[in-house]
């Protein structure tokens, strides 16, 4: 008796184990299973999708895309209004609806995949997901990694600090600066000082935009940079606390849509559809829902 | 040969997309992770942040481990006829610490000390150090405890029957003898602290995890600070595990007869 149970339990860790394994193994496509491994942040899968580099379709007009029949898109829903969670947890947003649109000219079916930032970028340079929209600004690093489309909007670096306190943009490099990881606020930020920045020490990368924002209104930090649309939504949010965004930009920048390097079908595919979106006033129209013109 | 002009040339066939040799592409990734622009420095930074933590977390958690594992022993041990309720105040608090602790995840817990109790804290190490050796001293507790415990119940009563108060029994007969039973277990939990020092880049501790995501996210390129980070830490346990090893072959000395 005892030798059947053993190995009765043997055989179900063993088959567990081959279910877990393996990269869009039979077994275990779309059963709803987290994302393929990313490195760093927290990362989770919206729409049960398997993921993973394995299965790929060829579609009519000549690209190939990492699922059949699906447009991934590898996002960090914590960029009030170009991307978050609603009330539900279904990521909304300026970027979720272009990719929408986008999909919808392509003839694809739209799967977004939230996760961290750098993990999202990581996802479009390793071919986990097909193309990557957080707001992403387009950068001679960058470049060298991942291609881009064609911009679609301008993104400034804005600085938020606390109402009242002493910070200006000169004396930013005796501050402590809050940013999120990963994103060009921080990589700027914490350059060394003939860069432009103000090196390490002053600097921190925080997980969120969010998060840096909380810290700074509890004191950790001095100022957050990071890009004007949400610091203005978390100012808003945090009216309570009374933060304020200082007179002039730090950084102007241009946001595009990164994809992974070599993708030549499936960027010209992409880049198309949102030309067209541009020129038939559906992009502005998505636009103007969530920024009210001010 | 002048490496820094090597790794220049070789960065710009990158940049154009030209397919580097395998050697070649090794050593431009290392160097662009370890070398460029003095970035071995800030894993050093890290480092030293991460064995302060271990220290003072470990130092925290000994100190409230014993504590905690004194007062659950001494209430256990009582005899039915002469119980304190002051030993049993203590004992229901020393047991709500221990179950809070290990039912929450340290990551968790660190997120509170981090963002809720020491929200306006700017010493991400000592708010760390805090968190974690907290959180280490429940577990410490439990190992004391069992260390304790395993000593044979024929020792204390010897030392009673001697005339020896609970405190000298404790401190002159089994406390010693516990010890040798304690220390792979103790060993075991200071690895376990070590490596969970990594979690305190979650507040935004500058600790070695923390500076290999930032330079993986200077350079989009994350194997190589990923892999040199899980080095080093592969060979500070390495250390740490022989050093132990050192220890307990001298207390085992004494066995051989």
């Amino acid at each position: 008796m005892k030798k059947i149970l053993a190995f009765a339990m043997a055989a179900a860790m063993t088959l567990s184990l081959a279910a877990c394994g393996g990269n869009g193994g039979s077994a275990s496509s779309n059963k709803g299973s987290a994302s393929a491994s990313t490195p760093g942040s927290v990362s989770g899968s919206q729409s049960g999708s398997a993921g993973g580099g394995a299965v790929s379709g060829q579609q009519g007009s000549g690209f190939t895309t990492v699922e059949a029949g699906k447009l991934h898109m590898s996002t960090n829903a914590e960029f009030p209004p170009y991307e978050m969670l609603d009330d539900a947890g279904n990521p909304i947003g300026i970027d979720v609806e272009v990719a929408q649109a986008i999909a919808n000219k392509l003839g694809l079916e739209l799967v977004v995949d939230d996760m961290g930032f750098d993990a999202a970028l990581l996802a479009v340079q390793n071919g986990q997901s097909d193309i990557a929209m957080a707001g992403i600004t387009v950068s001679e690093d960058r470049l060298a990694k991942m291609d881009f489309t064609d911009s679609y909007a301008t993104g400034v670096q804005v600085v938020i600090v606390k109402e009242g306190s002493d910070v200006t943009m000169d004396n930013l490099g005796e501050k402590m600066i809050g940013t999120q990881m990963g994103t060009t606020g921080y990589i700027y930020a914490s350059d060394t000082p003939d860069n432009g920045g103000y090196g390490e020490d002053h600097v921190i990368g925080y997980e969120t935009g969010a998060v840096a924002v909380q810290a700074l209104v509890s004191g950790q930090v001095d100022a957050v940079i990071i890009d004007n649309l949400p610091a203005q939504s978390y100012v808003e949010a945090n009216a309570a606390a009374g933060l304020t965004i200082l007179e002039g930009t730090w950084v102007e920048e241009d946001y595009a849509i990164a994809l992974q390097k070599g993708n030549t079908e499936l960027m010209a595919a992409v880049n198309g559809a949102l030309n067209e979106l541009k020129a038939d006033g559906t992009f502005q129209g998505i636009v103007d829902k969530y920024i009210t013109a001010d | 040969m002048d490496w820094a002009q090597y790794y220049a040339q070789l960065s710009e066939m990158a940049r154009a997309g030209q397919e580097l040799g395998f050697f070649d592409n090794f050593f431009r990734l290392f160097y662009q992770a370890f070398i460029e622009g003095n970035r071995w420095q800030l894993y050093l930074r890290g480092l030293a942040v991460t064995l302060q933590l271990t220290v003072i977390a470990l130092c925290i958690g000994i100190v409230l481990g014993v504590l905690v594992a004194v007062v659950r022993t001494a209430h256990d041990q009582q005899r039915l006829g002469r119980r304190s309720m002051f030993l049993s105040f203590c004992n229901v608090l020393c047991q709500i610490y221990t179950t809070v602790i290990r039912g929450t995840p340290m990551m968790v817990q660190l997120l509170i000390w981090g963002f809720v109790i020491f929200s306006s804290s700017r010493n991400k190490t000592m708010v760390g150090a805090l968190g974690i050796g907290i959180n280490s001293g429940a577990y410490v507790a439990e190992i004391v405890r069992a260390g304790l415990m395993s000593v044979d119940g024929g020792q204390a009563e010897a030392g009673r029957s001697l005339g020896l108060n609970y405190f000298d029994t404790m401190r002159y007969i089994v406390i010693p003898q516990a010890f040798k039973n304690i220390l792979p277990a103790l060993g075991n939990e200071f690895i376990v602290l070590f490596k969970d020092t990594s979690l305190v880049s979650a507040i935004g501790g500058a600790e070695l995890i923390y500076y290999a995501k930032a330079v993986g996210s200077k350079t989009f390129e994350v194997m190589f600070p990923y892999l040199g980070v899980a080095v080093i830490y592969l060979t500070a346990v390495l250390i740490l595990t022989w050093l132990q090893g050192k220890l307990e072959r001298r207390l085992r000395q004494s066995d051989r007869r």
